[in-house]
């Protein structure tokens, strides 16, 4: 054996060594309970005593797929991922350009906007919850006094209503973090592209269109890849402000509503295993995307 | 000011220029001002709300009317002032934990050439975007093979979940920016792989692991699913699950200006250290994000 290969085998070696604490933690509370959860979901046990189950086959994955209420909330996650994630995009992307610019007090703003991001959302929720109140809220009552409505519109309560009130509080918190990503994305430009295209005359719009749009979109992609498969997930603003309505019911919602309100471990197993395959799916289809751009680009 | 010195053709009188440029310096800073307010303004109704009970909190007045009984309430409830305490060292010693396991990961795969670290590496980038809910079930099982069901440490143990791919993700990109010389010179003079980890680049680290424990810390912090989940008894809660349940008799009976001011109360730590911490975070948070 020659010394550099003693040496590499040795490299492994510390590097095993180095990695296996994470290994282990990883296994313990993440591939073990996946692979928990999908095994349960081939069995009729219930939370109350997991140890007592028989073998159904693919009944519960079946009960799941006939239940209305799951694809309502399927559909209700798919809808309120597209919006919103488009809406942070682009509100993202109009902050990010704006902030790009130089002014007195950036790093100050920059700064500020963090607040929304860094707020548990539980808190958001409630602070919107309160602002948009039906009767002693923020906004119903500007509404009113700039005689735009007659009486508060109930915001948190209107079947209608409510998944676009989950949005638009969604977009509110979000929108830090995509303004982050851009903006980062936005520093890598290098500043004598413009200079080039100024002196050339080109106007702002094209230098925009044919210049920054083009050099951002890979950050633009990555961070709407990580807000869709956040969004895809989403549980606790739902959750908090209308617990388990079905309007704006999410797949986690649902998920959890069948294994801890209805203590079904294996309804509740196969319908988080649906959860898990819809949102792989996704996530396939959009990272092949990507990589289509990035090599064809 | 961001008027750009290499000034195009002219066209238009000196004057004309003088307009356009003060018109779009003013546009500047009114677009600006909307986007802190858009930002700012809600949390600052929260601590104006916070303040204000009774009659007063349904008056629309902008400024805070510095009535503290919702705090003096607040912090005279046992529930809420345990979840404080819960949150605190639930997300301290996830994070805790986090970093130490996260550190020695992000060496091997930052540092060291080893092939499997790539297929790792994507491994770790996967569980971080795992839904919650789809393991769910299996840490239910997990959480009751510890015995830790309805106690504060089952949370410290499943949020390693959410901590873990987190830092390691974030240290690995951090410690590949860190210049490679002076650990080779500490290797050559015989060092352990372990002593140049904690003897040279731990305190060439020291900021990122500031910033990605803070982050880690309001990741642990801001959890909803688990928290509601594993804990069934108030005196264990969580705060934000605490807050999440708080209600009055009614929907119309909401104790909207206690429920501001534990919101108030739960945020203001976490943004002092976000204000100080800024630069680093968003470094962080990017470096992961643009690289990856």
């Amino acid at each position: 054996m020659s010394a550099a290969e003693k040496m590499q085998r040795q490299q492994n070696r510390t590097a095993w060594l180095f990695l296996l604490p994470l290994i282990i933690a990883l296994v313990g509370v993440a591939i073990w309970p996946l692979a928990r959860s999908i095994f349960f979901s081939f069995t009729d046990a219930f939370l109350d005593a997991p140890a007592n189950y028989g073998f159904v086959g693919i009944d519960n994955f079946i009960a799941v797929a006939e239940d209305p209420v799951f694809w309502r909330a399927v559909k209700n996650t798919l809808f309120f991922t597209v919006i919103s994630v488009g809406a942070e995009t682009l509100l993202g992307l109009a902050i990010a350009l704006l902030l790009h610019r130089a002014f007195v007090g950036r790093g100050i703003v920059r700064a500020a906007i963090l607040v929304p991001w860094a707020m548990p959302m539980v808190v958001s929720t409630r602070i919107w919850e309160w602002m948009l109140n039906d009767q002693f809220g923020l906004v119903n009552k500007l509404l009113v006094t700039l005689g735009l409505v007659e009486k508060g519109i109930a915001w948190t309560a209107e079947p209608s209503l409510i998944l676009h009130t989950v949005i638009f509080i969604d977009v509110w918190v979000t929108t830090p973090f995509m303004v982050l990503l851009i903006l980062a994305g936005l520093q890598l430009i290098p500043e004598e592209i413009y200079e080039a295209a100024e002196v050339s005359g080109v106007p702002h719009w094209k230098r925009f269109w044919s210049i920054t749009l083009p050099l951002a979109t890979p950050a633009i992609g990555v961070a709407m890849l990580f807000r869709t498969l956040d969004a895809l997930r989403m549980f606790d603003l739902s959750y908090v402000l209308a617990a388990n309505n079905e309007n704006t019911m999410t797949m986690s919602i649902y998920a959890r509503d069948q294994l801890i309100s209805f203590q079904d471990l294996g309804l509740g197993s196969a319908a988080s295993t649906w959860v898990f395959m819809i949102i792989g799916l996704i996530a396939i289809v959009i990272v092949g995307v990507l990589r289509l751009d990035r090599t064809t680009g | 000011m961001a008027i750009t010195t290499t000034a195009p053709a002219k066209r238009y009188s000196n004057s004309t220029y003088r307009t356009i440029r003060r018109v779009r310096t003013f546009g500047l800073y009114v677009s600006v001002t909307a986007v802190l307010v858009y930002m700012l303004f809600p949390y600052y109704w929260a601590i104006v709300s916070s303040t204000k009970s009774g009659q007063a909190l349904y008056q629309f007045s902008l400024l805070p009317s510095l009535d503290f009984g919702n705090y003096w309430q607040l912090f005279h409830n046992p529930v809420f002032m345990g979840a404080l305490v819960n949150s605190g060292l639930v997300a301290f010693a996830s994070t805790m934990i986090s970093l130490v396991i996260g550190i020695l990961a992000a060496y091997a795969l930052g540092r060291l050439q080893f092939s499997p670290g790539r297929i790792i590496l994507i491994a770790v980038l996967m569980i971080s975007i795992f839904p919650q809910v789809v393991v769910l079930s299996g840490m239910f099982e997990v959480i009751g093979w510890l015995r830790l069901y309805n106690r504060p440490s089952a949370l410290i143990v499943s949020y390693l979940i959410l901590t873990l791919p987190f830092t390691t993700w974030i240290l690995t990109s951090f410690i590949r920016d860190l210049p490679t010389e002076l650990e080779e010179a500490a290797l050559i003079d015989g060092c352990s792989r372990l002593r140049v980890l904690t003897h040279v680049l731990l305190p060439l680290m020291g900021p990122a692991i500031a910033s990605t424990g803070l982050l880690s810390f309001i990741l642990a912090w801001n959890e909803f699913l688990f928290a509601l989940t594993f804990i069934l008894t108030d005196e264990n809660r969580t705060v934000p699950v605490a807050i999440g349940l708080l209600t009055g008799s009614s929907r119309y009976e909401y104790p909207f200006g206690q429920i501001m001011a534990a919101s108030v109360t739960v945020t203001l730590p976490l943004l002092v250290l976000v204000l100080i911490f800024q630069r680093k975070i968003v470094a962080g948070l990017t470096s992961g994000a643009v690289k990856g």
